[in-house]
């Protein structure tokens, strides 16, 4: 039974990595690095974790998702179709003119983004925001936000970690994508800030560290644990692997923000049915 | 003009806050520090519960902002004029403007008049900065009376706003029943011979101003632009049409600010002969709010020379 439900996330996971190369071949253009590297990650918060209905994307009472690394949204756009938000076929229209699938979230846009970002290092503070309103409102929904591991270099997410920290905000849980690579290389040929977890452990968080952030029972294991903390954060730190899945992107920072050609995405497709069809 | 009542229009910011707290359970007032300054610290008395001081990081304060209106609260969000539209533009551009969500800034300390502090601290910048960015309300209150109708309308509207107070006192110009809205301008004194366009404290000296010319046989309009975004278009079309001549008068700079949008409107709808009176692309400087608008030529004295002059050319 527990096999079985972590099967289903799995071939979950597969799909929204399938949905993240269709948008950005589609598009010309878009993060498919980042969003490979989160697709278990964001499966499993649409999937298990948040209270979320794409029927009712503004109850009051919803749990909230900002992604603070917005340039990764084919892969949120791409657990949002297997949600049910839009359809799938909408994707092949992510950054096109008119599209609700702007190349970075806009919450004006489409119904189920809680904010628009792309500016890195807002969407934390914007998290805390939400956070607070929860604590004002007695409202008992949860806030999570995804961060990139480069995208903390933003002296801005340290703000919000200190204030988030210094309020005991125990309904705020951060997420940090730790893929390693960046636009210009690896994280410490750029500027290194490692040790994540003690950084936010000074800043009054309680951290949970996730040796492999693509096996869903160790996700589970993080976010249930996540859960039982009160009266300080959750900072759940997990390292991936940028690309992943996909043979010729994987643990290669020229993918980052780079589309397939025609050749380079039946190859990529390829690898994902094959992957996903051991399922 | 010893005589007037002089208030400060961020005590008139503070009061309006706790009165709006009263009746408002979703209101919520953010500061970097400065509370005391400010005058959110009012709010903060009555309120602790919806009170935040994010301490000094004014760019993760607009951003928590953001989260709360996203999530049905009402925030207004302070620091100084500098900080809060200066340090923290670009998450007021993203996190704020971009979404549209209906956030509150209460800017304090504009301008040459925050005095002895000096050039770092006086903002002549935060109009323009803030009038660039699209759906953003912009007012710049002249007195006691209008800074408090200003917030009250700005939790009215929708969306969000940048109020600008200042640190010294004011003049009181306004009467209790004057009705504000927003987008909408007010002649304060008709004329014939030249129109002159003011907000915030240099709206008192622009009537100073105005005395004085009438003294010399010129019969000057003085005009009180609170909203520089929307521009109240048709008042100030109306103006220039009337007199032929238009000055602005602001403590910012004369790029920009009131200045710009009066130029821009008239340039377009209505060409006129123009003189902007402001700070001329320098930084200000330490000393005495009075000593500075002397210097600076933006006390009534000032004003009336510069008219004069325009007129004369």
């Amino acid at each position: 039974m527990q096999n079985n439900y972590i099967r289903e996330l799995e071939k979950t996971a597969n799909q929204v990595r399938k949905n993240i190369i269709t948008a950005v071949y589609y598009a010309k253009a878009g993060h498919p690095g980042g969003s490979l590297s989160a697709a278990e990650i964001f499966t499993y918060l649409y999937m298990k974790e948040m209270n979320v209905d794409p029927a009712n994307p503004v109850d009051p009472d919803r749990d909230r998702f900002v992604l603070s690394k917005g340039h990764t949204c084919p892969g949120l756009y791409g657990v949002m179709a297997e949600k049910g938000y839009f359809d799938r076929e909408e994707l092949k229209t992510f950054r096109h003119v008119g599209t609700r699938l702007q190349g970075h979230p806009s919450m004006r846009l489409l119904p189920g983004i809680d904010m628009s970002t792309g500016s890195l290092g807002q969407g934390i503070s914007c998290a805390v925001g939400m956070a607070v309103a929860g604590k004002v409102q007695k409202r008992d929904f949860r806030v999570y936000t995804l961060l990139g591991d480069g995208e903390i270099e933003e002296g801005q997410v340290w703000e919000a970690s200190m204030f988030a920290g210094a309020k005991k905000l125990d309904n705020l849980c951060v997420i940090v994508d730790n893929n390693n690579l960046q636009i210009d290389g690896t994280l410490e040929e750029v500027n290194s800030p490692y040790p994540i977890d003690k950084k936010f452990e000074a800043f009054n968080f309680h951290v949970i560290n996730v040796e492999d952030g693509h096996d869903f029972e160790q996700l589970a294991a993080a976010f249930a644990e996540a859960r039982t903390i009160k009266g300080m954060p959750t900072a759940i730190i997990c390292k991936t692997v940028k690309g992943k899945d996909v043979s010729f992107m994987e643990n290669n920072a020229g993918w980052h923000g780079k589309a397939p050609n025609e050749e380079q995405y039946k190859i990529a497709m390829a690898d994902l049915e094959r992957i996903g069809e051991a399922l | 003009m010893s005589d007037v009542k002089k208030i400060a229009t961020r005590e008139s910011y503070g009061k309006t806050l706790v009165e709006l707290g009263a009746k408002m359970p979703n209101l919520v007032v953010l500061d970097a520090d400065l509370a005391g300054s400010t005058k959110t610290g009012e709010f903060q008395k009555v309120y602790p519960d919806r009170f935040f001081d994010c301490g000094i990081a004014e760019g993760n304060m607009m951003s928590i902002a953001a989260g709360l209106a996203a999530a049905g609260m009402v925030p207004f969000a302070s620091s100084f004029a500098m900080f809060a539209s200066g340090r923290a533009y670009e998450q007021i551009r993203n996190s704020i403007g971009y979404p549209r969500l209906n956030v509150k800034i209460g800017a304090s300390h504009a301008g040459i008049s925050v005095g002895e502090d000096g050039a770092s601290h006086q903002c002549l910048e935060d109009l323009a900065l803030m009038r660039m960015i699209p759906g953003m309300v912009v007012m710049c209150p002249a007195d006691d009376t209008e800074a408090r109708k200003a917030v009250k309308a700005a939790v009215e509207h929708d969306g969000p706003v940048y109020i600008r107070f200042g640190r010294s006192p004011v003049p009181v110009v306004f009467d209790e029943d004057y009705e504000f809205k927003i987008g909408k301008g007010s002649i304060l004194r008709e004329g014939k011979d030249v129109s002159i366009v003011a907000n915030g404290l240099c709206v008192a000296s622009a009537l100073e101003a105005a005395d004085m010319l009438a003294k010399d046989g010129i019969d000057a309009e003085v005009v009180n632009i609170c909203t520089i975004k929307p521009l109240d278009d048709d008042l100030i079309v109306q103006t220039a049409s009337k007199t032929g001549r238009v000055v602005t008068v602001e403590e910012h700079s004369i790029i920009g600010g009131l200045g710009g949008a009066v130029a821009e409107c008239l340039s377009e709808k209505c060409p006129t002969k123009m003189y902007r009176i402001g700070v001329r692309d320098v930084f200000g400087e330490s000393g005495p709010a009075g000593e500075l608008l002397r210097r600076y030529m933006l006390d009534g004295e000032g004003v009336y020379d510069q008219v004069k002059a325009f007129i004369e050319d």
